[in-house]
């Protein structure tokens, strides 16, 4: 397959136009017509048809504004700077394509801190190539994990805190500056230079029919070399643990989509899309796995992210300020067996009440990948409760 | 129909809303509002509209509002 990461991939604007070429231009409906065809989906976690996006933003009217977005406040995840680190100028092309056709006058990349450097490399290196017709304003994201959701990007690029807005409009009808707005991740912008190139066909050779395409999964935890792989969705886990080296233990767990993901047992043949870790209450999300090793206490390790959640409160929304923290503390009873009776109820009752119920997604996701383990590790639960912990009584350390 | 809609990121659970319209709104354990049946917007049948809308005026943190649901 010649995909994302295919070619010498070194950042070089004159090895990516030997590879690649030039990219086509389209208008407005030639892009909606081929990502419809392709089935292009967001890469940066909802996974929203690409196409009803841009078609969103064409019908609010006016001159709209496109932000590549590329804030990565993801801890397992590592694909947004390794394309923006090896591959910026097909994110460019991408930036530029859907821009130009939606008749945008101004475009912004938003990126965070580490590959904010290279990013201004390359957007020099356009300068003068006529690549570049609509100017493009770098903004780097803070290294915070809300930094990348949607209007949080939209706050950032036009200057003020990157936290979520409550979404009174969409952003596609009124985003930076009022102005109907297309925030794009920077991978689904590097797929639209693609298909622009390639055709929709071309992209349908990867993935399953109903969820075409590569994706680019980073890989890591108890793997023998962890890193970003790019697969067709669809692609089993076993197929990805390989590709990342190989396990470097017996695994117990994977958790799929991240922090705001859901764990899932670690079996060889699972499917790596929607439709399959849907029944399981996950999702690919952004593309994350990370392989948990059977001596390590899933129950801990759920807890640790938890906490790290309820640290990274934005602090707007009460329900979040006070629920995240109380939801994370009543986790950490859980793993360290400070047993009392009720508490798997009592998480489950606190992850439901958190729900919906906050300007973003935060709380959403951070119950959604709590509840998940409370299933995945349902055997450690009950073992928690009787004081034991089934990960270190199969020779793990207890941390 | 419509239906009501907060801005978390503006409420800070004074609690008025849940005081007017406890058929809708119950309270969380630190006094923000709470959908009584599971959704997050929860819908205001018609004969509740007036007391939503009075609930959207007393708002001290201007966070609620009543939002028409396309027919």
């Amino acid at each position: 397959m010649t995909n994302l990461l295919d070619g010498p991939a070194d950042g070089r604007l004159d090895t990516h136009l030997d590879h690649h070429g030039r990219p086509p231009v389209l208008n407005a409906p030639q892009l909606v017509a081929q990502l419809r065809a392709a089935g292009l989906t967001g890469r940066g976690g909802a996974g929203f048809p690409t196409w009803r996006k841009v078609d969103a933003v064409l019908r609010a009217g006016g001159t709209p504004v496109v932000v590549a977005n590329g804030a990565e406040g993801e801890p397992f995840s590592g694909k947004d700077r390794a394309l923006l680190t090896y591959q910026p100028h097909l994110v460019l092309d991408g930036l530029q394509l859907a821009a130009r056709a939606l008749g945008a006058r101004t475009a912004h990349l938003y990126t965070g801190p580490a590959s904010a450097d290279g990013v201004r490399a390359a957007l020099t290196a356009r300068r003068g190539t006529g690549l570049d017709p609509i100017p493009v304003t770098v903004t780097v994201a803070p290294d915070t994990f809300i930094a990348g959701e949607e209007s949080a990007a939209v706050a950032a690029v036009s200057g003020r805190p990157a936290v979520p807005a409550d979404k009174q409009r969409r952003i596609t009808e009124a985003g930076v500056g009022g102005a109907p707005t297309l925030v794009q991740n920077v991978e689904t912008l590097a797929q639209i230079a693609l298909i622009a190139r390639h055709g929709p066909d071309w992209f349908r050779s990867a993935g399953t029919p109903d969820e075409p395409g590569t994706f680019l999964a980073t890989v890591s935890g108890a793997v023998v070399d962890p890193g970003v792989v790019e697969a067709g969705h669809g692609v089993r886990l076993g197929e990805l643990i390989a590709a990342a080296g190989g396990p470097t233990a017996p695994l117990q767990a994977v958790l799929i989509g991240g922090y705001h993901g859901g764990w899932a047992p670690a079996r060889r043949d699972l499917e790596i899309s929607r439709a399959a870790l849907a029944p399981l209450g996950a999702s690919p999300g952004a593309g994350i796995v990370r392989a948990l090793p059977a001596n390590e206490c899933g129950l801990v390790e759920t807890a640790r992210i938890a906490g790290y959640l309820a640290g990274e409160v934005a602090g707007q929304c009460g329900p979040c300020i006070n629920g995240l923290p109380r939801l994370a503390g009543t986790m950490a009873d859980l793993a360290r067996q400070r047993a009392r009776p009720g508490l798997p109820a009592e998480v489950a009752r606190l992850a439901a009440m958190v729900t919906g119920r906050g300007a973003c997604r935060h709380p959403d996701g951070t119950a959604r990948m709590i509840i998940s383990a409370l299933r995945t590790f349902e055997a450690d639960v009950a073992a928690h409760l009787a004081g034991r912990c089934l990960a270190s009584a199969s020779g793990g350390v207890r941390r | 129909m419509s239906h009501l809609h907060i801005d978390w990121t503006a409420c800070d659970g004074r609690g008025l809303c849940a005081e007017l319209l406890p058929e809708l709104l119950a309270e969380d354990d630190w006094g923000y509002p709470v959908a009584r049946h599971g959704k997050t917007q929860p819908t205001v049948p018609r004969h509740l509209e007036d007391v939503a809308r009075r609930a959207v005026d007393r708002c001290p943190a201007l966070a609620l509002r009543l939002v028409n649901d396309p027919s």
